[in-house]
């Protein structure tokens, strides 16, 4: 049935960032906007900033209570007391006297105290930054009178963009996520992936109506506001599929084979221990991507080494001796890290990111290994290094490695060298493949097609182009080849892996371990089932 | 009578004067009537010790030297329980 006879419904096109479809009203998150209410009284703009700051202290007092784990009530804490000093606010009320409206002398008053955190020689004092900006927003969201959002379950929410915290903080469940901004390979839509939370990006969302019921397919990258009983049912349909594929996904065991009965490894990619409840290290052939931005970001102060040993060896024990592949941190690009990253890096996806950024935060880089060289201990860890250009740089981080194993040994600390493996998501290290002496490779297929096509993935304009190609498929088989001819292992952890429509294409490139969502498991070992070998 | 006071005591604190533990000290600071001031040398500049923008401001490093000063009735005890809260490296008090 042809879905564009039916009048009613609206359908609206975007672009498929995370699979599923879900049913529900729609709910549009404004962006804060700033006070613009002019011509009123220095009482009127005082009251109002006496009034926004009072609400937003009490705001925060309840989000205090809610929270639940040290680090965000230190966070609120800290926003808390600012909000009771003072001195905080007393040069906007000076300003305000002068004349000034509310929304500029809050800038006015907060903005050179983010400033002088920004310049900050320690990075932990450089992290408050970001606690200030969240504060200042905050205060002006409430200038602005609009009560804070909360999202409820069950909905679909449209929005501009959404950071990943805000992303993390919602109850997801039946519910869907329509962002104008953002694209397939953005943080959100690979959290959305992970947690099989359908959504698209690439949406006006300015003409969508709050309230309105709405259905959201992931899979075809649609919007369909007021749909009729016919959709409806198909909806219900789908539904019931997508759950059926979900059972499927976690009732496989054993390893996946082709048709002919070659095995393949397929195993996930996660970003934490939150995603492997649930999960059966049975059911997969270990992690091959475990990403660990998510520990260093939305925090007070940067993980220890013993926090990072702890995280890391509880993974290691989850996958019972199945590999468990860590990456070292990969901030930078569009992974900004408060006090780590430099804010005002020009074009981030070619500037201090991945290896580059740790070789020049050694001390945050050598605790990192530290706990990597303890926690391999505990079963069979391996260290993957981001974004490496140039042999050199595999040479320091495995010189690096090496003397905190010393260090350790030293201090008669448990501590094992792991493999140590490197992303090859540059193209210059995929073509000169051989000249880099890693453990093991892993091939970033989003960040390798993006640079291979010099088109951005966050450009929706440029999608035709920032997609798989024959000039990536041939440096997967370059990078294949070479490892398979020295005894390596490749595998492939980007969103390629999970895309069950390109699965036999890299099958062909001789690809036979794929790490992907915990969400595509399924999919992906069906498709690897269905493969029979190379077409002719 | 009026009564003033002056002591230091080294922070040993991990990251330094940061946010938990200037949350700490500003808190137990505003529990006392008296006036303190806090400085990172025994001549100030000093600052008020019961607004955190201020104390955070110091951006105190770990092992700097605390000096606090403090006028008022019940200032030998605000004093004692300061050193004491830096001196435990901020743990909670019983």
């Amino acid at each position: 049935m042809d879905r564009r006879t039916h009048r009613a419904a609206h359908r609206i096109e975007g672009r498929s960032a995370a699979p599923g479809v879900a049913l529900g009203p729609l709910v549009r998150l404004a962006a804060p906007k700033h006070d613009a209410r002019q011509h009123r009284s220095a009482a009127e703009e005082h009251q109002s900033l006496v009034d926004a700051l009072a609400a937003a202290q009490v705001a925060l007092a309840v989000l205090a209570r809610e929270v639940g784990d040290a680090d965000g009530e230190a966070i609120l804490s800290f926003q808390i007391a600012l909000l009771e000093d003072d001195n905080l606010a007393a040069p906007a009320f000076a300003l305000i006297a002068g004349g000034e409206a509310a929304s500029r002398a809050w800038h006015a008053a907060i903005d050179p105290e983010i400033a002088s955190y920004e310049a900050a020689d320690d990075p932990y004092f450089r992290a408050r930054a970001s606690d200030l900006r969240d504060l200042r927003d905050r205060v002006l969201r409430h200038l602005a009178g609009e009560a804070d959002q909360t999202v409820p379950p069950g909905v679909i929410v449209a929005a501009d963009d959404m950071p990943p915290s805000m992303f993390l903080a919602t109850d997801w469940r039946d519910g869907g996520l329509v962002l104008r901004r953002g694209s397939p390979s953005s943080h959100v839509a690979i959290l959305a992936r992970s947690r099989g939370v359908p959504m698209i990006v690439g949406v006006d969302v300015d003409h969508l109506e709050n309230g309105k019921d709405a259905m959201l397919d992931g899979d075809a990258g649609l919007l369909i506001v007021d749909p009729d009983s016919d959709m409806r049912a198909i909806y219900s349909q789908r539904r019931a599929e997508q759950s059926e594929v979900r059972r499927v996904a976690t009732s496989f065991s054993g390893p996946a084979l082709t048709a002919s009965g070659e095995p393949v490894r397929v195993m996930i990619n996660v970003t934490g221990l939150a995603e492997l409840k649930g999960l059966d290290p049975a059911h997969v052939d270990g992690i091959g991507l475990m990403r660990t931005e998510f520990l260093f970001q939305g925090r007070e102060n940067l993980p220890t080494e013993e926090q990072q040993y702890q995280i890391y060896k509880r993974m290691v024990e989850w996958a019972a001796g199945k590999p468990v592949t860590i990456r070292t941190l990969d901030a930078g690009g569009d992974k900004p890290i408060a006090g780590l990253t430099e804010p005002g890096d020009i074009n981030p996806f070619l500037g201090v990111r991945g290896v580059r950024l740790s070789l020049r935060h050694l001390d945050v880089f050598r605790a990192q290994l530290r706990a990597l060289a303890r926690a391999a201990v505990a079963g069979n860890l391996k260290v993957m290094i981001p974004m490496v250009t140039v042999p050199d740089e595999l040479y320091r981080c495995r010189a690096l490695l090496e003397r905190a194993l010393d260090e350790l040994r030293h201090e008669g600390q448990g501590a094992k060298m792991p493999p140590l493996g490197m992303m090859v998501e540059v193209p210059a290290a995929a073509l000169t493949i051989e000249d880099f002496d890693a453990d093991f490779y892993s091939i970033g297929s989003n960040d390798l097609i993006q640079y291979v096509a010099a088109a951005s993935r966050d450009e929706p304009q440029l999608a035709d182009l920032a997609r798989p190609s024959r000039a990536v498929f041939g440096l997967i088989r370059h990078v294949v080849e070479y490892a398979d001819g020295c005894g390596r292992e490749t595998s492939l952890c980007g969103d390629l892996a999970g895309d069950p429509a390109q699965v036999a294409a890299l099958l062909d490139q001789g690809l036979r371990t794929f790490s992907v969502a915990p969400g595509a498991l399924g999919p992906v070992r069906a498709a690897i089932a269905r493969y029979s070998g190379p077409a002719a | 009578m009026m009564n003033k006071h002056q002591t230091s005591v080294l922070m040993r604190h991990e990251v330094g004067l940061h946010a938990r533990p200037s949350v700490k000290l500003t808190k137990l600071a505003k529990a006392f009537e008296s006036r303190i001031d806090l400085g990172l040398s025994p001549d100030g500049p000093w600052i008020d010790a019961k607004s955190i923008v201020k104390v955070m401001a110091t951006k105190a490093p770990k092992d700097s030297t605390i000096y606090f000063r403090a006028e008022g009735r019940d200032a030998k005890a605000a004093l004692e329980a300061l050193v004491t809260l830096v001196d435990g490296d901020f743990q909670d008090g019983p």
